[in-house]
């Protein structure tokens, strides 16, 4: 019998998506600094969830349970859509999102492998068009709130929506810069008068663009681990900021500048840990540099032109739609083939 | 576009380029368990008991026996000739007798036994006389035409007949000879202390090969994990119109085609072998062996082989071909208690041995003992996550994740489109799979349908081919006697019949002839492809093979007219008399018929004589009756409409 090769030296998928989650460590560390430990529970909720509709599902395909709840693939999508959610998002929304990503998205397009789009950003639109209120409402960071909340505060606004001391959830809520921008442009103000508000940062969002900069840096190391490969962000990021630069060049009073879109919103987490997902994603390099680059400009369109605060997940699916003509048209030259 | 991706890849890869060679795409860095078998030298193996020699040791033929069990024969002497231009010769590895032809288990991953002769030695390893060839004043054709009764075949693994390989019909093209030291596979070092132990005969061997193919140049590519051969290499051929290049140990930088590409970043078409672009490789023991035949007379009788893994003392040994493997085994000390069962080849691209009695063969470079916590079985293969890891382990840039969807459904047009047949099986693509996927195995099963598909493909052509032509002669046939028949009403309604009934009748006949004729032609054009041009076409292919077969078609037609020719007058009469009456009864039955349909019109549609209809035609007419009764409930519908 012929079943070489005898050997083998790979990491399995769940060491692989073990370093996804260890790479995302960094981020939540400083979403945890910036908005408090509210997202602690959101990323137990969803990876609860995620687990068990994912160990539901498999038993109602009748698949074994343990080796693919053990791949982890299941917690990588809870956590990409819990840092995705507004901080302090009541428990039902992160449970209906992650329901949907692993039942619908993944589940019944058979499983791992086999799902043509990434489920956390499946989840995400769907929450998005069905609560936009909620979806859009984002509290302040905790150095910028009035009434910054405790830990315990938040728990209880997770679970039971009140506040202490009779707060309003507007006075805790804002519009996220993504969005205060874009509503101030139509209000015909200039975007540096915009930017003067106490919610924008150095580059993006006051404190967000810390929770940015951490995820940059549990991407790198993914690079650096050879997770993911630098098509991926290199060209995502490189799309996004030369489309705004463009729009910038022309018109900086009303586009804003190319580090305001690198380090605001889902940039960052969309750069190293959405468009990354392998599985809905393409497989060939160039085919990786062209998704990467039609995500970036998708998602500055949708931002400025859209309805939506973020682009990213529409842009992420749309192109998760091309993605098979993208891998066709993309085939490498074979070795000995004619260049 | 690629140029800037594979920049940017090499830059963040930190590979600094070697000017020197030429990187390919992928490849991977197994462990090498090299050391293990290199401490102790070369050993002779001990004379064993009994050689099994495989007719089918190489890449073409099998071989013509020469000898006849009970046959003495002396070591060196020809037990087998080759037969056709791709076939090898066997030759008796030490003096016996010839103690069984038969069919023994082989080396080979189908495990299938094939013929094999048995020579049981005498112990006195008596050589034939031996020829030695001064090659330097002999003619190169004549040269090359010895060497086809050499045995020689390619040692690396690929086992072709090496005298083909160096067939130049007097205008060779080849400069550039490119000498396969590589030994990339892990557990291997049969070349490397090949090397190290006799770099002088291994240079004298490559300026014979040089010297036959009129290649100026020769590169002697060798990885840098055998220092040691390299530097012998590099002393022996000094002053030497070679050069010893050693590469980066990168598996699988031993196969031909990525050797060529790291030593002379050349890429070898696809669609074209090596030499036409001026390069020919040959492995180092092969070349060896061709010093050895021409310095001494001495054909293919041994080779030498790596016994590692699992066994006591990994060495490498010079082995007689047809020496059991046990042999081999006992000699590096035996196999350790968990030994699980032996690996001939590599553990990339080797196969299982069906037991611990088959022979050492041409292509045996390497035995490995298997055990458990050398080779870890694999877990069960998960889905596949697309992370395209073997496309970037894939030496030939195949994408092996698209290959395998394609192999798995079955979708082998777009597997074959997707160029499975660049893949050079090496391993790679499974070596990295996350999910423990055996790729490997999924094209190797992708290859073999494909392949099996053709040939069924091929065959059903044919038979369609012959088909089409049957028809055509059945119809032509036919027609032709539709023509005779049609005469023969004219001629007879001049005698006896009656004008009207006569002509009715020869209309009628017409008539019938017709309608078979129109049958057949729906027949034939039921075909797949359009009948006319399909004829046309088959008759053009198979003018000249399938004459016969066309004289086979007309000889019955020539039959029937000498029939005729031969008819005396009075049986034509006869015959005649016999045609006319038949006329009358046909003439009666039509009447009858006439008379019938006429009744069944006015009776509604009854069907009749269903009295005594066999089951079968009873439901066609059940089934015909239920037709009639849609298409009037359709037609009054409609009208009703």
């Amino acid at each position: 019998m012929n079943r070489s090769p005898y050997i083998t030296d790979a990491p399995t998928v769940s060491a692989i998506m073990l370093k996804v989650l260890l790479a995302l460590v960094p981020g939540i560390i400083a979403y945890t600094w910036i908005y408090g430990g509210g997202i602690l529970v959101s990323l137990t909720i969803a990876t609860t969830t995620a687990l068990a509709a994912e160990a539901l599902l498999l038993k109602i395909r009748k698949r074994p349970i343990k080796p693919y709840l053990m791949d982890m693939s299941a917690v990588v999508t809870a956590w990409l859509l819990a840092l995705a959610l507004p901080p302090l998002a009541p428990w039902w929304l992160v449970v209906v999102g992650t329901f949907f990503a692993i039942v619908i998205a993944k589940q019944l397009y058979g499983g791992l492998g086999y799902n043509p789009f990434n489920p956390a950003m499946v989840g995400y639109a769907v929450l998005l068009i069905s609560f936009p209120l909620i979806m859009t409402k984002w509290p302040a960071p905790l150095l910028l709130a009035e009434h910054p909340l405790s830990f315990m505060d938040q728990l209880n606004f997770i679970f039971s929506h009140v506040l202490p001391n009779d707060i309003k959830v507007d006075a805790i809520t804002s519009a996220t810069p993504l969005d205060y921008l874009k509503t101030q442009l139509m209000l015909k103000h200039e975007v540096a008068s915009i930017t003067e508000a106490p919610i924008f940062g150095q580059f993006g969002a006051k404190g967000g663009e810390i929770v940015t900069g951490a995820y940059l840096l549990g991407g790198l190391y993914l690079i650096q681990q050879r997770i993911i490969s630098w098509h991926l962000p290199t060209a995502f990021l490189a799309a996004l900021a030369a489309i705004s630069f463009t729009f910038y060049a022309i018109n900086p009073a009303h586009y804003a500048n190319p580090l305001f879109h690198l380090m605001s919103g889902a940039s960052m987490l969309c750069a190293f840990f959405i468009i990354t997902d392998p599985v809905s994603g393409p497989t060939t390099p160039r085919g990786k540099l062209y998704f990467a680059a039609g995500v970036g400009v998708l998602t500055y369109l949708i931002r400025v032109y859209g309805g939506y605060p973020d682009g990213v997940a529409f842009a992420v699916l749309l192109m998760n739609m091309c993605v098979p003509l993208i891998d066709a048209l993309t085939q490498p030259r074979v070795f000995g083939h004619k260049k | 576009m690629n140029a800037i991706i594979n920049f940017a890849s090499n830059l963040i890869r930190g590979v600094s380029s070697n000017k020197d060679v030429f990187k390919f795409n992928g490849g991977v860095h197994p462990q090498d368990h090299k050391a293990e078998s290199t401490t102790l030298p070369i050993a002779q193996l001990a004379m064993p008991e009994k050689l099994t020699l495989p007719l089918r040791q190489h890449v073409g033929y099998i071989p013509k026996v020469l000898v006849q069990v009970g046959d003495s024969v002396l070591k060196g002497q020809m037990l087998a000739e080759p037969e056709g231009t791709v076939s090898a010769a066997i030759h008796a590895p030490t003096s016996g007798t010839i103690t069984a032809i038969s069919e023994q288990v082989i080396p080979h991953p189908s495990g299938l036994p094939d013929m094999c002769i048995t020579l049981t030695p005498d112990g006195k390893d008596t050589w034939m006389q031996l020829q030695p060839t001064d090659w330097r004043n002999t003619d190169k054709k004549a040269l090359v035409d010895s060497l086809r009764s050499s045995g020689i075949v390619g040692l690396g693994g690929a086992t072709f007949p090496t005298h083909i390989k160096l067939r130049t019909n007097g205008k060779s093209n080849v400069h550039t000879l490119v000498i396969n030291a590589a030994e990339c596979e892990p557990y291997i070092t049969c070349d490397d202390m090949l090397m190290r132990e006799r770099s002088d005969q291994v240079i004298k061997g490559i300026e014979i090969v040089q010297h036959l193919l009129g290649a100026e140049k020769c590169i002697i590519g060798i990885e840098d994990n055998k220092p040691l051969a390299a530097s012998a290499m590099t002393t022996a051929c000094a002053n030497k119109a070679m050069q010893v290049k050693v590469v980066p140990t990168l598996y699988p930088s031993g196969d031909a085609r990525r050797l060529i590409h790291l030593l002379l970043d050349i890429e070898i078409p696809n669609d074209k072998r090596s030499t036409d672009v001026g390069i020919q490789v040959f492995n180092i023991a092969t070349v060896l062996a061709v010093y050895r035949y021409f310095e001494f007379g001495e054909p293919a009788i041994n080779r030498i082989v790596t016994m590692t893994g699992n066994v006591v003392k990994p060495q490498n040994f010079e082995v007689l071909f047809g020496t059991p493997l046990q042999s081999l085994i006992a000699a590096a000390g035996g196999a350790k208690a968990d030994t699980t069962h032996y690996i001939m080849g590599g553990p990339m691209m080797g196969f299982d041995l069906p037991n611990e009695q088959v022979p050492i063969t041409k292509a045996a470079n390497c035995i490995i003992a298997a055990a458990p916590d050398l080779f870890v079985a694999p877990p069960p293969a998960m889905p596949c996550i697309r992370c395209a890891r073997c496309a970037d382990a894939c030496p030939v840039n195949l994408q092996p994740q698209e290959l395998y969807w394609f192999s798995k459904s079955d979708n082998f047009e777009k597997a074959r489109d997707y160029n499975l047949f660049d893949c050079i099986e090496c391993g790679c693509c499974t070596y990295v799979c996350p999910s423990d996927i055996p790729l490997v195995q999924y094209y190797r099963y992708a290859k073999s349908e494909i392949i099996a598909l053709d040939k069924a493909k091929e065959a059903a052509d044919l038979a369609r081919e012959r088909n089409d032509f049957r028809l055509a002669r059945i119809e032509r046939e036919k027609s032709e006697r539709v023509q005779k028949h049609a005469e023969r009403a004219q001629a007879g309604k001049a005698e006896a019949k009656p004008a009207e009934t006569s002509a009715m009748e020869a209309t009628k006949e017409q008539h019938s002839a017709k309608q078979e004729t129109a049958t057949n032609v729906e027949t034939a054009t039921s075909a797949p492809t359009d009948k006319q041009a399909a004829i046309a076409a088959a008759i053009a292919r198979a003018k000249a093979q399938k004459l016969a077969t066309a004289n086979a078609a007309e000889s019955p037609t020539d039959n029937v007219a000498a029939t005729e020719i031969a008819k005396t007058p009075e049986v034509e009469a006869a015959e005649l008399k016999a045609k006319q009456d038949k006329q009358a009864l046909i003439a009666a039955a039509i009447e009858r018929a006439k008379a019938q349909k006429l009744a069944a019109a006015q009776a509604g549609l009854a069907p009749k004589n269903v009295e005594n209809v066999s089951a079968a035609v009873q439901a066609e007419i059940n089934e015909t009756d239920a037709l009639r009764e849609k298409v009037k409930l359709a037609t009054e519908n409609k009208k009703s409409e």
